[in-house]
């Protein structure tokens, strides 16, 4: 399997293989700059057969996939998390991805009863409680509202690197970083939806709900839900997938991604929370004194490094493109800060692309190595000035029983061989 | 220099600039924090959708919360929850909740909260009844939702809330004594204060020489070896 080339070990196959026309002399240990071939390289002077043959046409995928060789590049479950592939997360290749859209595909997935397969036909949305009327909508009504918008943003589970607290756990940003993704989405804003219907006076909570076995839940105070709250039907252009909630799912953004509620077909107000499962048993964080916090929505800046990382390892000496994602709840990107020697010196990363509010932002460090070891880290800095702590600094003030909200600062050890592996470090 | 153009300023120096704008005149703007609750300004109507109609919203409606609205008319005993839980639950949570495998643990874990591993149960974590009976009518049995009466539901919390040591074996649990159980760690959560107990991470970090010592690596997750196989990844054609 070809993804068995990226996990592994810098092998001295993988090393010729990856130098290309320089292959000899990196083998050999010097790095010298491009060499001139010793021999001719065959890929060259003998004819592929694409390079002859007719390929498939038109026909032949109506709905496009990536290249057979790109099928490493898949979401992934870890098993010994959950009893239950139906009740279960899994996690987006980041550290095969570039730019700061997820394509709809590898987007991550966290269903509690399974993925609701929705007859859009069947599907309606209904805004009940503290509601002058309470009213039903089809789709079809919906896309027919006036202010329709497209927003970019970033969806984060709560639970993202909740496994890493007590220490290095799992090898590869795929499962230490995955659960997320960052998504366009096309909808209306759910205040236009809430004024359709007119909030009470004392209307000061809503509560989406999704038509899933599970019918998840969430309360959200009645101000997000005015401010940037969207019902929408659409990510990166085409409709919702199902896995993400087809036809119809609210976006919070900026806050913890189990608020989203997918496959949405009722959004009650009231006037006080509904203390729901999802906002109780889980969802909340346990502190070290005992006690926890709830309602902690917003997502705290975050960074981390996609490559390298312990699946995708350094294989070449000389030129190399550190890149990485940083994201805030709270704001935009305003920085982020690089270093290779565990944090004693740090460099600025270049950002490149959108930098969007409550959005992916995408950086990079251009560097050359020249195989020393190295202890990665990426620090983001928010448009609030909210700097990225390390993990150390979290559990001072949260202990280790929080499993929600872990954004410390992630380590990646790349030894002299580019193996890549998570660590903590002193 | 200020916030804003500060932000401006990082942006220019990464050169992407031209994005910025382009992105900020198709409307998403920097987000609002703390901005006060709109003012329901009387909104001109659209006219679509339409009225629910009454026995839409009782089909949907069937959220409950800590101060009992939303409760149905009913009850159940300890005793008929008992037969319904071990015939219904007893195969994913166990027979006395102290699940079957990697399933929610129900009952026990009393006093385990500041453990290396405490156990969050009804119990021991939950801070209202009315989660469980809200989360078993709209959820439970796993696989066969909404497949419950409302008898059977009142039940199966009443025997839920007795394995916990919250009702006695006799208890029986109707909409009219619902808001009387309290669970132990009813007081055990507190609002969302990281602006306030984390504000020092609103801070200027350092850039240059801040550590004294090289830096040690002090854990490996190649020691754990939990991570999946990439052989192990799913196949696809």
């Amino acid at each position: 399997m070809s993804d068995m080339k990226t996990a592994g070990p810098l092998s001295r196959r993988g090393l010729l293989r990856g130098a290309g026309l320089a292959g000899a002399s990196v083998a050999a240990g010097a790095f010298a700059g491009p060499a001139g071939a010793a021999e001719p390289e065959k890929v060259i002077t003998e004819i592929q057969d694409w390079n002859r043959y007719l390929g498939p046409g038109v026909e032949a995928a109506p709905y496009g996939r990536p290249s057979k060789h790109e099928a490493h590049v898949v979401r992934r479950n870890v098993p010994w998390l959950t009893a239950d592939t139906a009740s279960s997360i899994n996690f987006t290749p980041i550290h095969a991805l570039d730019g700061i859209v997820t394509p709809n595909g590898v987007c991550f997935e966290r269903h509690h009863s399974g993925v609701a397969e929705v007859d859009p036909a069947k599907h309606r949305l209904m805004i009940n409680g503290l509601v002058d009327k309470p009213l039903v909508f089809t789709l079809e009504d919906l896309k027919r509202f006036p202010g329709r918008v497209n927003r970019l943003y970033f969806l984060e589970c709560a639970a993202n690197g909740g496994m890493e607290w007590r220490g290095a756990q799992l090898n590869g940003c795929q499962f230490t970083h995955g659960m997320i993704h960052n998504v366009w989405y096309t909808g209306i804003p759910l205040k236009a939806l809430l004024d359709e219907a007119g909030v009470k006076t004392n209307g000061k909570w809503v509560m989406p709900e999704g038509a899933d076995a599970a019918a998840m839940t969430r309360s959200i105070p009645i101000e997000k839900a005015m401010n940037d709250c969207l019902v929408a039907w659409a990510m990166n252009g085409e409709a919702l997938r199902p896995e993400q909630g087809y036809p119809l799912r609210i976006v919070v953004p900026g806050w913890e991604g189990n608020m989203w509620v997918k496959w949405l077909r009722r959004i009650e107000v009231g006037d006080q929370p509904w203390h729901h499962r999802e906002e109780t048993s889980k969802y909340t964080d346990l502190l070290a004194d005992g006690r926890s916090r709830r309602f902690t929505w917003i997502m705290d800046a975050k960074s981390v490094v996609t490559n390298p990382s312990p699946q995708a390892p350094l294989k070449h000496k000389g030129p190399n493109v550190l890149t990485g994602l940083a994201w805030s709840g709270r704001g935009t990107i305003q920085r982020v800060d690089v270093t290779t020697d565990g944090g004693r010196n740090w460099t600025t990363a270049r950002i490149d692309g959108p930098v969007l509010p409550l959005s992916l932002t995408r950086f990079y460090l251009d560097f050359d190595w020249d195989g020393r070891e190295m202890m990665i880290q990426s620090r983001a800095m928010d448009s609030t000035g909210y700097v990225q702590p390390t993990k150390d600094e979290l559990r001072k003030v949260r202990g280790v029983n929080s499993i929600y909200h872990n954004n410390g600062i992630q380590t990646w050890l790349v030894r002299s061989n580019g193996e890549t592996e998570n660590v903590e470090i002193s | 220099m200020s916030k804003s153009r500060k932000v401006m300023a990082a942006a220019f120096g990464a050169g992407v600039a031209l994005s910025m704008l382009s992105f900020s005149a198709q409307g998403q703007a920097p987000a609002k924090t703390g901005s006060p609750a709109a003012t329901p300004a009387p909104a001109k109507k659209v006219g679509l959708g339409r009225e629910a109609h009454p026995d839409e919203i009782k089909a949907w409606d069937i959220d409950v919360r800590p101060d009992g609205l939303g409760l149905p008319p009913g009850k159940g005993s300890v005793k008929q929850g008992e037969e319904l839980y071990q015939a219904q639950c007893a195969s994913c949570h166990g027979e006395f909740g102290e699940s079957a495998g990697r399933w929610p643990v129900l009952a026990g874990g009393r006093g385990s909260l500041k453990n290396e591993g405490p156990e969050k149960t009804v119990g021991s974590f939950w801070p209202f009844a009315s989660t469980t009976f809200d989360y078993i009518r709209r959820a439970m049995p796993y696989g066969n939702a909404r497949s419950l009466s409302d008898d059977e539901i009142y039940a199966i919390t009443a025997y839920v809330l007795s394995l916990n040591d919250v009702v006695k074996d006799d208890f029986v649990l109707s909409k009219e004594n619902f808001t009387g159980v309290k669970l132990p760690n009813g007081e055990g959560f507190f609002d969302d204060d990281r602006e306030k107990t984390e504000r020092h991470f609103w801070a200027e970090p350092c850039m240059k020489a801040c550590k004294p010592d090289p830096a040690k690596v002090t854990g490996r997750a190649r020691v754990i070896d939990v991570t999946p196989d990439a052989k192990d990844g799913p196949k696809v054609d």
